[in-house]
């Protein structure tokens, strides 16, 4: 396929790494997808810094694996290297694109993976012990207790169809045959469900979220 | 459909429709401010299941192997180009005239990711069919004023576009190759359409090229239409 040189544009050489680097750190997501659209790998880097944790947590649990997992990260940032030219930010939150794209990554492996997925709500995993402690893992403990509060206040079967959707990557006809309801119902639970966990956590979010900075 | 459609609102943000349900909703969704706003909200709710699920650290190496994969690509392109009618030819702007369509193109850029090996066999297909043009020692190379990549045209006229950078078209749109003589837009004669994919694309033109012509791309809906309706994205120099 080397039938063609596309141009090259003058990129921070490896010299300007390091101030490049430390620029970054002030510059929010949405900044730094632009900065990767303009081929600047030091701002991919950064958003790696920042959203990776998550995003590999969130492979994991669809995943329940640790080799399939860093694979959906890894793809799912290589788009959005390719890709971060066409996202807009009027539209999406740069952190929200990136997870979006990892879970999407995350699903499509566990389908073509049937056995990892027996039981996906069998073991909840547990934040790793190293960063215990840190700030980030404070926040994340503290999202995680929302949502799961948020969770628990939803009807059964409607939580149900959420997180055996989203944890455990099955789709609605998936659904609908393992739990023995017809599609439609699935549907509805879906919608229903989503949007009522959307208001909930709109509510604890105004009761006072917070989160802090992380800046490497 | 139409009305239970935006109830699969709910179901794309958790990635859980299944494909045929899930193009007749990137299908619908750029024309729905309604699923367009919901399925942003949604996406927040997501988010929070996202970072809900914790778990264990992510290799070291993790990092590094990302930025390797992304050395290893080609270089990426979104300079405004100088053109040599004086007008600016905007190569970003192939996103920004498919704005309306930016909140799905998110979910489109996954499922791209997901057809990529049927994508890389079509390919593979396509270029079966344009190889000869490619490797023929008499083809001529001619450049690109507006984007990134190469036209190359055989003696006879038969020309390859090929090129980097393209986005996978937004639903509901095309990418369609035009052969303008002598670079006058209105006399645009179709060439063929694409659906864009992630990587190198390499075209076929239907027709022939002459001396003179210029070979352009737009973004049209899809099926293609008989003249150009939105600016080239993409534009060689007069074969």
């Amino acid at each position: 396929m080397e039938v063609f040189a596309p141009t090259v544009l003058a990129l921070p050489g490896p010299q300007n790494r390091f101030a490049m680097r430390k620029q970054h750190t002030h510059l929010s997501d949405e900044a730094l997808v632009a900065l990767v659209a303009r081929g600047d790998e030091d701002a991919l880097a950064e958003l790696y810094d920042r959203v990776g944790r998550v995003a590999f947590g969130l492979a994991f649990r669809v995943l329940r694996d640790e080799r399939h997992a860093e694979d959906a990260v890894q793809e799912a940032f290589l788009a959005v290297w390719r890709t971060a030219a066409s996202f807009r930010a009027e539209r999406a939150k740069a952190s929200t694109w990136i997870l979006t794209l990892v879970h999407r990554r995350a699903v499509d492996l566990v389908r073509r993976e049937e056995r990892r997925r027996a039981e996906p709500l069998a073991d909840e995993p547990t934040l790793g012990g190293e960063a215990e402690g840190t700030e980030e893992a404070a926040w994340l403990r503290f999202e995680r207790e929302r949502v799961q509060s948020a969770l628990k206040q939803l009807p059964d079967v409607q939580r149900e169809a959420i997180e055996l959707a989203y944890y455990g990557g099955f789709s609605q006809s998936e659904l609908a045959e393992r739990l023995g309801v017809p599609l439609g119902t699935i549907k509805s639970r879906m919608f229903a469900g989503l949007a009522r966990l959307r208001d909930l956590l709109d509510d604890s979010t105004q009761e006072g979220s917070w989160k802090p900075e992380f800046t490497s | 459909m139409e009305a239970g459609i935006h109830e699969l609102t709910a179901g794309y943000a958790l990635d859980a429709l299944d494909p045929e349900e899930r193009r007749a909703y990137e299908t619908h969704l750029p024309g729905c401010e309604r699923c367009l706003r919901e399925l942003a909200s949604f996406w927040e709710t997501t988010e929070a299941l996202a970072v809900a699920a914790s778990g264990p650290e992510p290799s070291p190496d993790l990092r590094e192997r990302i930025l390797a994969d992304v050395r290893a690509e080609p270089p990426q392109v979104v300079v405004p180009f100088e053109s040599r009618r004086r007008r600016a030819v905007p190569v970003l702007a192939a996103a920004a005239a498919t704005a309306a369509v930016v909140a799905l193109g998110i979910g489109l850029w996954a499922s791209s990711l997901s057809n990529e090996l049927d994508d890389t066999r079509a390919a593979l297909e396509r270029e079966r069919a344009t190889a000869a043009i490619l490797v023929d020692p008499d083809a001529r190379k001619v450049s690109l004023q507006a984007g990134d990549g190469q036209l190359v045209v055989n003696p006879q006229g038969h020309a390859v576009l090929v090129l980097d950078g393209l986005d996978p078209a937004p639903a509901g749109k095309t990418y369609e190759m035009w052969i303008v003589p002598g670079g006058d837009i209105g006399r645009a004669n179709r060439a063929g359409v694409f659906p864009g994919r992630d990587g190198a694309e390499i075209e076929g033109l239907d027709g022939v090229v002459r001396a003179g012509d210029v070979v352009a791309v737009t973004v049209e809906p899809a099926g293609g239409v008989d003249a150009p309706t939105t600016s080239p994205i993409v534009a060689s120099d007069p074969v």
